[in-house]
């Protein structure tokens, strides 16, 4: 009974310590209050794969009522938007060039009279900047789309064999903010743990503190709980900073439960502890357990379907973001945010999570007493 | 008087600890009494550190065994962190927590019930003299006083057997001082205390010690006993070019051991009245001027160089 009492107490004593650390440091708490606050505006503002007034050099050299009626379809969708005109299609070559137009519209002589008078086959040209591949291929399907329900509207007496139309559930515009802003609540929790947990253990190291410690009463475990719980809290009222901002600010829907968001962000900063953890059982120095830190976190969120889809990926990397801690949490997330799915549905991601969170904490504890001397 | 187990506080047999090849500590063998101040004395790279390591159990040793109040460091090292206060030759503080702060959590980790925190705080305050900085972040605290507070956070929970390594090193003289009333006071209190120094002149403060060189015994005794035991006599030379001197003796006959303290010479003969004129009058001869020459009590600093000389001289033979 009271061997526990002594543990509690040593572990309590540590954790107490270590938040004074936390807070006398004013850089410290910049980085725990401030930066995550910072990172989602950036990402809630900046970071968008959305369309939006895209550049558009137009040349139309059939200058009748429905060539102005197709660049007009095109830009009152607000997608698009006409920054320059030409005759010469050389120009429109040089606006790509140089980056002043996205998207390039070529409309041949004589499109309107093959459009009402002949019925046969319009032809226009749609050249885009590809250099993006992402926004090329955004405003490629929204500018294909507009062509093509122009062009019904126009010759309406054509027979239409499927009339098909989209409707994109749980985020019916397709924000990518809706999107975005939940994910970087999970990357936001693992930079916080592995990069506070992996630097408060290598700077006891540096100082000396950790052979002190080792000499005092405080075994291994109680060392990692008192290391790990106040890096942990710290995670989880980020958390709750981020997905006040997040729904405060961008207004991003939520629609499920936040006990469930609650349960699966304790899960998954075992995962995040642990790598912090293991970080520093191998540096040195704070600089390497910095530089180890992004070295693990940068695959980590490319790996995870945060920026780029899952189902993308070549299949060997699809397998692999399967121990991917953050990617179970990212759809975790999306899906509670935006879906509101419960536990019925996620389970299998809830089990990856807390398997993935538990080898990884146990085998660097086990590391960390092994090395801790 | 014999020793019963009672009375010994700590007990090393064998202790031997390798590092790959390296050899720093080679069967160690030594007990320290109960309220004993015990020194382990050895230049730099001698394994002290090493000793004090593996006596604290933080460092299994590779054979041999060490047991402290009767707890063997090998059986269970964590039982043995309970009985004792390790400070390690840079003691690490929160440079960024204040004295009271470091003190509090060292307290908290050794489970000093709150209630006699207070009092055991006062008494740390009165030797180290910190009780002024006690809101002053570690950090901002000179050298000594940064090592008075190590000593202290150490101290924290009444230790029964206190290890110190090099607490002095590089501190200044008033602090140093300070401490050694500290370790003093602790020792008048009952508490057994080991103390590694590498500086020769605080060798005379232990009750006894070992003399490590090499990772090995060379000497063990109490301070008067050590000096008694020396055999031959010891000539004080004041001779210039001193270090030239000392070669030149070396070969002599006579001499068993010479060496440079400061500006003389110290020789050992085995008679002083019968060698002392002979070693003159080659000195003289070989064109160096003698302006002192006396008979002296050799000092422990002498018995440590020719320990020294000694233990060289076997190994070499064993060597060969």
């Amino acid at each position: 009974m009271s061997r526990w009492r002594g543990r509690f107490e040593r572990v309590l004593g540590m954790v107490a310590k270590e938040f004074r650390q936390i807070f006398r440091d004013p850089r410290m708490v910049r980085v725990i209050f401030f930066a995550p606050i910072f990172q989602l505006i950036v990402f809630g503002y900046a970071v968008s794969t959305d369309l939006w007034k895209t550049k558009t050099f137009v040349v139309d050299h059939d200058n009748t009522r429905a060539s102005r009626e197709l660049v007009e379809a095109l830009t009152a969708s607000g997608y698009f938007q006409v920054s320059g005109r030409s005759q010469r299609p050389a120009d429109l070559v040089r606006a790509l060039d140089h980056g002043d137009a996205i998207l390039g519209l070529q409309i041949p002589a004589g499109f309107a009279s093959s459009l009402q008078e002949r019925g046969g086959p319009a032809r226009v040209q749609l050249l885009i900047d590809g250099t993006n591949s992402n926004t090329a291929s955004v405003a490629q399907s929204y500018a294909e789309r507009i062509v093509q329900s122009y062009a019904l509207e126009y010759a309406p007496t054509r027979p239409i064999a499927v009339d098909f139309r989209e409707r994109a559930w749980y985020n019916a515009d397709l924000a990518s903010r809706n999107y975005n802003v939940p994910a970087v609540v999970g990357a936001l929790i693992l930079l916080v743990c592995l990069l506070l947990t992996s630097l408060a253990v290598v700077r006891e190291r540096e100082i000396g503190t950790l052979e002190q410690l080792r000499v005092s009463p405080l075994a291994s475990v109680e060392l990692i709980a008192g290391k790990t719980i106040p890096f942990a809290v710290i995670g989880l009222v980020d958390l709750a900073l981020v997905t006040t901002v997040a729904l405060i600010w961008f207004g991003v829907p939520f629609r499920g439960s936040l006990l469930l968001l609650f349960g699966a962000s304790v899960l998954y900063l075992l995962s995040g502890l642990g790598v912090g953890l293991l970080i520093s059982t191998i540096s040195k120095t704070q600089q390497e357990a910095f530089m180890a830190s992004f070295l693990v976190f940068m695959p980590a969120i490319l790996l995870s379907g945060f920026m780029f889809p899952v189902s993308s990926m070549p299949e060997l990397f699809q397998w692999l973001t399967l121990v991917n801690p953050v990617r179970h949490y990212i759809e975790i997330v999306r899906a509670i945010f935006l879906k509101g799915t419960n536990l019925g549905a996620l389970w299998p991601q809830f089990l990856a999570l807390a398997g993935i969170g538990a080898g990884l904490l146990s085998f660097a504890s086990s590391r960390f007493s092994k090395t801790a001397s | 008087m014999p020793t019963t187990d009672r009375d010994v506080a700590v007990q090393a047999d064998d202790l031997t600890r390798r590092f790959g090849p390296v050899l720093a500590v080679d069967g160690l063998s030594f007990h320290v009494k109960r309220g004993e101040l015990f020194g382990l004395v050895g230049p730099d790279g001698a394994g002290k550190t090493t000793t004090l390591r593996m006596l604290s159990g933080v460092l299994p040793p590779s054979s041999g065994d060490a047991r402290l109040g009767g707890t063997s460091v090998v059986e269970d090292p964590e039982e043995v962190k309970h009985r004792i206060a390790y400070m390690s030759q840079r003691f690490g503080l929160y440079t960024d927590l204040t004295v009271m702060e470091n003190l509090a959590f060292y307290a908290d980790l050794f489970e000093v019930p709150k209630g006699e925190r207070e009092e055991r705080l006062e008494r740390l305050f009165h030797f180290s003299n910190l009780g002024p900085f006690r809101d002053r972040l570690a950090g901002a605290l000179s050298g000594g006083m940064k090592q008075k507070l190590g000593l202290s956070c150490a101290l924290i929970h009444q230790p029964e057997i206190l290890l110190l390594d090099e607490p002095t090193f590089g501190v200044d003289p008033i602090s140093r001082r300070d401490l050694w009333l500290i370790v003093h006071d602790m020792v008048a209190e009952g508490v057994t205390a080991i103390v590694s120094t590498a500086y020769m002149d605080e060798a005379e403060r232990f009750d006894r010690l070992a003399f490590l060189h090499r990772g090995r015994v060379v000497a063990l005794g109490s301070p008067d006993d050590l000096v008694d035991a020396m055999e031959g006599e010891l000539l004080v030379i004041t001779v210039d070019r001193v270090r030239q001197a000392r070669q030149a003796v070396t070969g002599h006959a006579a001499v068993q051991l010479a060496a440079v303290f400061g500006d003389q010479l110290h020789v050992m003969v085995s008679s002083a009245q019968r060698d002392g004129p002979a070693v003159r009058s080659a000195l003289e001869d070989w064109g160096f001027t003698v302006s002192g020459f006396q008979e002296a009590e050799p000092g422990l600093e002498d018995v440590f160089i020719h320990r020294i000389a000694r233990a060289d001289a076997n190994a070499a033979e064993e060597r060969a």
